[in-house]
């Protein structure tokens, strides 16, 4: 009896890798999901911080996926290894901060290493000729095949027919001829293949799989790194950066202002680590201010908080400031006006 | 049979279900977890991953802005 072989997907949880890891599942082979959490994924919960989007649904699409395909889900954790390719892509960055095409080797090749110490036979990745810009295109592939190590061991089901034979096809784990040649930016194939599946109701986020390709994502990590003069991060930076006004009066702090009660009760996490304030005489935003603010730095912080509550047209309000260490004192401001906030403040 | 608790509290999904995958990882067949989070996401997502890699989901609980998840593991 030959042997069962076994390869492990890359699933991000969106339409692609559903349809990858199907395909080849279809074929006998016992599948298994993986799927890396970087810190910057667009996850429904996040989006859920927010009130306006409370109609999503709140599901991990990559789970998701996993349980439609019937197939086990490892979820790693890259927070730390990933900063090395956020901080120093080597093919550069994408339309904003999204490393994309360092991404995806630094991707493969930890799903190789995976599959050496799990005893597995090969890596699957929804990937398409000419579906990204960046990543996905016909010169790239052997790119990401090659850098990462993986070389013959990838396979991309979708457009296997238009890419050189790997060695799951020849050695014959994998009927070539029941793979897919999908290329470029239409969607038409998936949605047709999907059909064929039976999948419905899978996820189409509109902007990608991350945050770090949405522009005031990147803008606002951009502005981190250049106050602080490096471009180190920790996960509670970049969890921050996805909620909240940020204005930047100065490079040495900043003042996070909370939009609605689902970002508000979030960031109430946070008090114990940053300095914070809200307006104790008119109901008002939670703020945090993030560096290092002076006395002076603190009043004009508490004006703007007092700018985003419902004394903004009070001629004096009352902000209470909380320290890190929960002492708490009270300051009285005039709120400043919408003009008063320079328009370079806001990040 | 080994009981233990794991605080997840102020983690986002998937963190919770991350460290709950890597305690499991830790545990006997037969052991209960129980997860404490703060993130309402946990109460789809963990049950989910239990499904997806058969570990059995005994109970719920959601508390003010805690949510408790006790699973048993398979
Ligand atoms: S969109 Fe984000 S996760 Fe996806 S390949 Fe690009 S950098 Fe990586």
């Amino acid at each position: 009896m030959s042997k069962q072989r076994k390869a492990v997907a890359l699933i991000s949880g969106g339409l692609d890798s559903l349809l990858a890891a199907k395909t080849v599942i279809e074929q006998g082979v016992h599948v298994e999901g993986i799927n890396f959490f970087t810190g910057f994924c667009v996850e429904g919960h996040t989006h859920a911080i927010r009130k306006k989007d409370k109609d999503k649904p709140k599901r991990n699409n990559a789970l998701w996926s996993a349980e439609q395909l019937g197939i086990k889900l490892h979820i790693i954790d890259v927070i730390d290894e990933y900063k090395d390719v956020l901080i120093n892509p080597k093919h550069g960055y994408g339309a904003n901060m999204n490393p994309c095409l360092d991404c995806k080797i630094f991707m493969v090749h930890k799903a190789k290493e995976w599959i050496k110490e799990n005893d597995f036979d090969f890596i699957i990745t929804g990937e398409v000729i000419g579906q990204r810009p960046m990543s996905q295109r016909k010169d790239t592939m052997p790119v990401i095949a090659k850098e990462s190590g993986a070389d013959e061991l990838l396979l991309r089901p979708l457009c296997a027919k238009n890419l050189p034979m790997t060695l799951p096809e020849r050695e014959g784990w994998i009927d070539r001829e029941k793979l897919h040649d999908f290329s470029g930016r239409t969607r038409k194939p998936q949605m047709a293949l999907a059909g064929d599946f039976g999948f419905e109701d899978f996820a189409q986020p509109a902007g990608g799989c991350c945050f770090l390709t949405d522009k005031s994502y990147s803008d606002k990590l951009v502005d981190l790194w250049s106050a602080r003069g490096d471009k180190e991060y920790d996960l509670d930076d970049i969890m921050l950066l996805k909620v909240g006004r940020h204005i930047r009066p100065n490079n040495n702090f900043k003042v996070i202002v909370a939009r609605e009660d689902g970002e508000a009760r979030f960031m109430q996490g946070y008090k114990k680590e940053f300095i914070n304030m809200n307006c104790a005489s008119h109901r008002g935003p939670l703020a945090l201010i993030d560096g290092k603010p002076t006395k002076e730095d603190l009043v004009v912080a508490a004006q703007i908080v007092a700018r985003y509550g419902q004394g903004r047209d009070a001629e004096k309000v009352d902000v209470t400031i909380r320290e890190k260490e929960g002492v708490e004192s009270q300051i009285l401001v005039t709120p400043f006006k919408a003009d008063e906030i320079p328009q370079e403040w806001f990040v | 049979m080994a009981k233990e608790t794991l605080n997840a509290k102020r983690l986002l999904c998937p963190l919770p279900v991350i460290r709950t995958q890597d305690k499991v990882k830790t545990m006997n067949k037969g052991d209960v977890l129980e997860v404490v989070c703060t993130d309402p996401g946990v109460l789809q997502d963990i049950p989910a991953w239990c499904r997806i890699n058969g570990h059995q989901l005994l109970e719920t609980l959601s508390e003010e802005m805690e949510y408790t998840i006790i699973l048993e593991v398979g």
